[in-house]
């Protein structure tokens, strides 16, 4: 249970992950009942201001906290840079088109061949939009909830088990309608995160990246060749299955995205609603504990808000990796580590990665265009390896 | 001091004992092997009595047999016999060098860049034959070079080699998906080969390079495995008894990527069976022993067994690495738990 304390010259990237909490911190403390030591009423203001100011001490907790002039500048940016990437969505692509035919699609005129274009354009941006800002707000609350800073629907197997169940629905029970990929995947997303963070807690340390990672990995080995013994000899549902393993958006319509929306807007209230609790999780098990959090029921709540998302995500789009890895680990940047303000930055982060990642792709496979999820595996791999360089061995 | 010589005694024949229990456990393997050779030649869809598929093998020409036995089954049972090999030989010796059973090349990565590889040449580049293998190889080589130097930061840890790896395993596995669904003229059966690992279409040319690999990487693993099981004593208890640590990881690692760089690119990333192996062994063998040789003998028997389980027992004629994977997701849980409960650490 009890892992070292980090030491106080933490490598360079080491404030920009809650992971690295110390656990033990406060664990003399934490078996103290709550009023003893602890107010109890942890939810008057920010817990993690406090929490931190006391046992971190004075030293370090600046470096893991933004001015407030600062995330709101980040705020500001990040919004102006989103109102970028929807124009440039828009307007750029395989075909060029001029600003007459802009205005044109997205007044619902489709007469000319430029009109037409944009007007398809519309509902990917938003779907795109959408998408990424459900990854990214998924991978920040991953990230809270096992405190591995290696966390994602992608790495964690948990896209693969939702692809998965979406197959065999197909295949085995005839599923057609979005709603019915929309649940069937959700489903499949809920039993692989549950089955890897399972496998990857169980044994000495508890959950730790390392082991969470490779049980992610191992599973999404397991669950793919699974897919495909599924998919072999069903070569009826084998086309609109290959249209849909490799994670995209081009196949956007208004349905797909009204079907997407209540879903989004559960997991996206539930995830929102966790910043709280992800704070004090934060702080180790046993302290949040201490506090007074039920610690198994709040990781359940913030997992399954996650899992919503991540899996109606694939529903729609296919297996999309690397952006719940990548965006938040960015936002921490701007924001600090706290999830109150990392949440919201993390859902409109991925919404920008995703958008400029779906312009990107477009772009550079002239007069094709390359999926959303390939292009996101190039950019996040890299700061996947970046991440883990940063950290020293014991914390993985 | 009187004690002494019987004691010496008892060590020696306990050393004995091991000695001998681990090579009944080589024989009996060997001949399961053996076995498992002799019914895939023999069963399938046209059985072949076994006296018949004897005077094939010594080079008669039986009619209504040669064809079935030489052309079809022979090369499918040499080359799963030896891609097994191959596969459970560097699984097993990548797992116990990073000391965790979930480190297999085949999650790490390895197995991936081959893959990759392959599948770039064959869809863009139009390649076929040698000149794939080739690619395969040094693209496998190149990847595991990639994730040693980048997981290299005053010297390699096991665990941040894993995850570099894991890293650069997911990012290959989405280009050979992106390249195989995209590709024009797809075929969910060529795609499975690379995605999967398949011994469909097996040639008896390609075996010389898997023979070529076994001898040269195989011998090389097979000469460091006494340093390798010190190895798993740690870095520092391995210092202190004379291996040299950077060297024999280097040397091990360079005949685990060998060896399956050379058996993806002849039968694709057989899902699990470097995984499989190593843990099988174990489990069967002393504790102690050197796992290497009985791992290599499992690895092969698994892809023989797999692949006859595919093309005779199920319905449809699955490829291998379908029927190994499905085989190897339920034995995946089941060691992840009984490895903790064990107290031990993955």
């Amino acid at each position: 249970m009890i892992r070292p304390l980090p030491s106080p010259d933490a490598p360079a990237g080491g404030n920009l992950s809650c992971a690295q909490t110390p656990r033990a911190e406060r664990g003399a403390e934490a078996g103290d009942p709550p009023s003893a030591s602890v107010p109890c009423r942890i939810d008057a203001d920010g817990p993690l201001s406090r929490a931190s100011a006391r046992g971190r001490g004075a030293g370090t907790a600046p470096s893991l906290r933004r001015p407030a002039r600062l995330r709101w500048a980040g705020l500001t940016l990040l919004l102006a840079a989103l109102a970028v990437a929807a124009a440039l969505s828009v307007g750029v692509g395989t075909r060029e088109v001029g600003w007459a035919d802009i205005a044109g699609g997205l007044a619902g005129r489709t007469s000319t061949i430029g009109e037409a274009v944009v007007a398809v354009r519309v509902p990917r941006t938003i779907l795109a939009a959408l998408a990424g800002a459900a990854l990214g707000l998924a991978g920040a609350v991953m990230q809270g909830v096992t405190r591995s800073p290696l966390a994602d629907p992608g790495i964690l197997g948990v896209n693969a088990g939702a692809a998965m169940a979406v197959v065999v629905g197909m295949a085995w029970f005839g599923i057609e309608t979005l709603s019915a990929y929309l649940g069937t995947a959700i489903l499949g997303a809920s039993g692989a995160a549950a089955l890897v963070y399972t496998m990857g807690s169980l044994g000495r340390g508890g959950a730790t990246p390392l082991k969470l990672a490779l049980a992610g990995a191992a599973t999404s080995i397991a669950v793919s060749s699974l897919t495909m013994a599924i998919l072999l000899p069903r070569n009826d549902i084998a086309g609109s299955v290959q249209a849909w393993q490799v994670g995209g958006v081009g196949g956007a319509t208004p349905d797909a995205i009204l079907a997407l929306m209540p879903v989004l807007l559960a997991g996206l209230a539930v995830s929102l609603l966790s910043a709280r609790t992800l704070n004090i999780l934060a702080l180790g098990d046993d302290t949040a504990a201490g506090l007074g959090l039920s610690v198994a029921r709040s990781r359940l709540v913030a997992a399954a808000g996650a899992v919503l998302l991540c899996g109606a995500v694939t529903a729609i789009c296919g297996p999309i990796g690397f952006v719940g890895l990548v965006v938040p680990h960015l936002c921490r940047l701007l924001c600090g580590v706290d999830h109150r303000w990392l949440l919201p930055f993390s859902a409109l982060g991925g919404a920008l990665l995703l958008m400029l990642a779906d312009v990107l792709g477009r772009i550079l496979a002239r007069p094709g265009e390359l999926d959303v999820g390939i292009v996101t595996a190039f950019v996040g791999a890299p700061v996947f390896i970046w991440i883990v360089r940063q950290r020293r061995i014991r914390e993985l | 001091m009187t004690t002494e010589p019987s004691l010496v005694a008892e060590v020696a024949a306990h050393r004995r004992r091991r000695l001998r229990r681990g090579a009944a456990l080589v024989l009996v393997l060997s001949l399961l092997i053996l076995a498992a050779v002799a019914l895939t030649l023999s069963v399938g869809s046209t059985p072949v009595a076994p006296l018949d598929v004897l005077r094939v093998l010594a080079g008669q020409e039986v009619p209504g047999a040669s064809f079935t036995v030489e052309r079809l089954r022979l090369p499918r049972a040499v080359l799963s016999l030896l891609a097994g090999l191959c596969f459970g030989l560097g699984g097993a010796a990548c797992q116990t060098l990073l000391r965790s059973p979930l480190a297999s090349p085949d999650i790490i990565g390895i197995s991936a860049g081959s893959g990759a590889a392959a599948v770039f040449t064959i869809v863009v580049l139009g390649w076929s034959g040698p000149a794939v293998s080739v690619a395969a190889i040094l693209c496998g080589l190149a990847t595991a070079l990639a994730i040693y130097l980048l997981a290299w930061r005053d010297g390699v840890a096991g665990a941040r080699l894993i995850l570099v790896g894991i890293g650069i395993s997911a990012m290959l596995q989405s280009v050979t998906a992106y390249l195989l669904l995209r590709a024009p003229d797809w075929s969910l059966q060529e795609a499975m080969r690379w995605m999967t690992g398949s011994v469909n279409g097996a040639r008896l040319s390609d075996a010389p390079p898997l023979l070529l690999a076994l001898a040269l990487f195989g011998t090389l693993l097979l000469c460091q495995s006494r340093n390798l099981e010190t190895l798993r004593l740690g870095d520092d208890k391995a210092a202190a008894l004379g291996v040299r640590i950077a060297r024999t990881r280097l040397l091990i690692l360079v005949g685990v990527v060998g060896l399956i760089a050379v058996a993806t690119a002849v039968a694709g990333p057989i899902a699990f069976v470097a995984f499989l192996a190593g843990p099988i062994a174990a489990r069967l063998g002393m504790p102690g022993r050197p796992i290497l040789l009985p791992a290599a003998l499992i690895g092969a028997l698994l892809v023989l067994l797999a692949d006859f389980a595919g093309q005779v027992l199920l319905p449809g004629r699955y490829p291998v690495g379908i029927v190994t994977g499905a085989v190897g997701a339920p034995y995946l849980i089941y060691l992840i738990v009984r490895v903790n409960r064990a107290g031990g650490t993955i």
